[in-house]
């Protein structure tokens, strides 16, 4: 029997395979497909201090193997979700990650705050790479020292794990790695999306109306699964990775790259089963390419990486 | 709502760049449902692989028959629609159904009801102008399209009341837009149901102002289910937005600033 079974701070996990921030909503919509029991874990889509609208649209555009969004977060602010989202989720036996934005760091401290008191959630999730808010925190996912010191404040307010999303969108991912490790950080998310755009040639305009969006969806795998290898190889931090994964396949590559469990994201935008499925067949793969569970796939290949260099 | 395969079961070109489509189900026993849908909503129909064609696309219900069968027609718009046409008899569909909210029709108890539609935006108007039809409405078609070859459902639409139909340059029917014969017809209805492109959603809408009405609303979608957030409308009130996508795309007239 292959298990499943995989452990992060703050999360004992039945399978490694969770729904990605922002593409999941609060999960009452998926709630109608499937029993949301047989997920590892719910990330929930972003969560402000006061409600925030969104960008312009049209928000979301088709690319090769891919999707651009530019959504702006859009969300009730955090009150509503305590009061109104986070009850209805604690109903399932799966433990939900809560995305913390803001603009300012007292804003994250606030959101990161109130979650921790409504002792409805098990982890959170610092948003500093949105790409599509101006001041949305992406500042922060550019910026070592800001981001060493969101972490750094938000950690000494609350008592709940936090993990760290980090953004593709910078020259060297290791280095925030290791800010936001210093910074106090209980593990990484990884990646957020790509900055990219694309243009309508009979409009002649960006298909998008906040003209540049996240790129998201199988195109940005490769890239996701070189961040988290790299960053394995310099950062102690457990790591939930994700950018692209849209099969059990996929889950493989990021576990041996290193990371510790997944987030599915725009595949669901596609097949809204795509968890359940990846989660039914996760255990067959492992089988096949001789790993007995997923902790033993944890970082396989960093492993044989470093014994080659050291011979 | 549910996931599943449906079988087509055929395919005709009926207008330029526009097809058809009788879809079946897979399974007898999900004929029951099918009856249930209500007009105004819409299938999210999978194209393609997340590689080739990520987004799925929706298509509104414009017939359901007592067999349980459905009929969508859809305009060759790009790459995904282009692919769906080339759906031949036999070939299996993976679609999102029933998605969406539709025309309250079971609240409604109407004696004439003005179907208003555009183009792309006509075939919802008829599975609606059937359901009401059969409850003694009388019904009262306008139907604007581009031109004479873009022209479909013309006699459908006479078989359900008086119908009209305008093309934009005069090449069948009357020259003009819908909110044209608005303006020259002195119509009396209790409700009107519109469905077509933005702007003409917002000339409708204009043009009767404090009329009791529902529009279909289209933007691009993701999910298709109402988790994402990416079609949404301001909401006339000014607080907040509606998801198209679960909320709509069927809206009261003032419900939604487009």
């Amino acid at each position: 029997m292959i298990s499943l079974e995989t452990k992060l701070p703050g999360l004992d996990l039945k399978n490694p395979i969770m729904p990605a921030s922002g593409c999941f909503g609060f999960g009452r919509e998926f709630s109608e497909l499937y029993d949301l029991n047989k997920l590892g874990a719910v990330v929930i889509k972003a969560a402000t201090l006061n409600p925030r609208y969104g960008n312009q649209t049209p928000r979301v555009a088709e690319t090769a193997a891919g999707m651009l969004n530019s959504i702006g977060l859009q969300n009730p602010g955090v009150e509503t979700i305590c009061s109104e989202e986070l009850p209805f989720l604690s109903q399932f036996k799966t433990p939900v990650i809560a995305n913390v934005a803001g603009s300012t760091i007292e804003e994250y401290v606030a959101v990161a705050k109130r979650l921790d008191e409504s002792g409805l959630i098990q982890a959170l999730e610092l948003n500093i790479s949105c790409p599509n808010v101006k001041e949305g925190g992406v500042q922060f996912g550019k910026d070592p020292v800001l981001a060493a010191e969101v972490t750094a404040q938000v950690k000494e307010t609350v008592a709940l794990p936090v993990y760290v999303k980090l953004s593709p969108n910078t020259a060297d991912i290791v280095q925030m790695a290791k800010a936001v490790e210093a910074g106090g950080a209980d593990g990484l998310s990884m990646i957020n999306t790509l900055t990219g755009m694309q243009i309508d040639l009979s409009s002649k305009k960006p298909l998008l109306a906040n003209q540049t969006g996240g790129l998201s969806g199988p195109a940005i795998k490769p890239v996701a699964i070189r961040m988290v290898y790299e960053v394995r190889q310099h950062s102690g931090l457990p790591i939930i990775g994700m950018g692209g994964i849209s099969a059990a396949e996929d889950v493989l590559e990021f576990l041996i790259a290193g990371a510790s469990a997944v987030a599915v994201g725009t595949a669901n935008i596609h097949d809204p089963f795509a968890c359940v499925n990846i989660i039914d067949r996760l255990p067959q793969l492992l089988e096949k390419y001789g790993f007995q569970n997923v902790e033993e796939a944890i970082g396989g290949g960093n492993r044989n990486e470093a014994n080659v260099s050291r011979s | 709502m549910m996931q599943t395969e449906l079988i087509v079961l055929a395919n005709e070109k009926i207008a330029d760049q526009t097809i058809e489509m009788q879809l079946g189900l897979n399974s007898d026993n999900l004929g029951t449902e099918v009856q249930k849908f209500v007009p105004g909503q819409f299938l999210h129909v999978k194209v393609g692989e997340a590689d080739t064609t990520m987004l799925r696309r929706p298509i509104s219900i414009a017939d359901v028959d007592g067999n349980g069968n459905i009929t969508i027609i859809f305009k060759i718009s790009g790459r995904g629609t282009d692919m769906l046409s080339k759906q031949t008899a036999g070939s299996r569909i993976d679609a999102l159904l029933p998605c969406g909210t539709g025309y309250p029709v079971d609240n409604l108890n109407l004696d004439t009801a003005l179907l208003i539609g555009g183009g792309i935006g006509v075939p919802p108007l008829y599975y609606l102008g059937k359901t009401l039809a059969a409850r003694g409405t009388r019904i009262i078609s306008i139907l604007g399209f581009q031109k004479a070859d873009h022209v479909f459902y013309k006699e459908k639409f006479a078989e359900l009341g008086e119908s009209i139909i305008v093309t934009d340059d005069g090449s069948y029917g009357e020259k003009g837009f819908v909110t044209d014969c608005l303006k020259e017809m002195d119509i009396d209805f209790d409700c009107f149901f519109s469905c077509g492109p933005t702007p003409m959603l917002q000339a409708v809408t204009n043009k009767l102002t404090g009329r009791h009405g529902y529009i279909s609303v289209e933007q691009r979608m993701g999910c298709g289910i109402g988790a994402c957030y990416a079609c949404v409308v301001p909401a006339k009130s000014g607080t907040g937005f509606k998801k198209i996508c679960k909320d709509g795309p069927v809206f009261a007239a003032n419900e939604v600033s487009l």
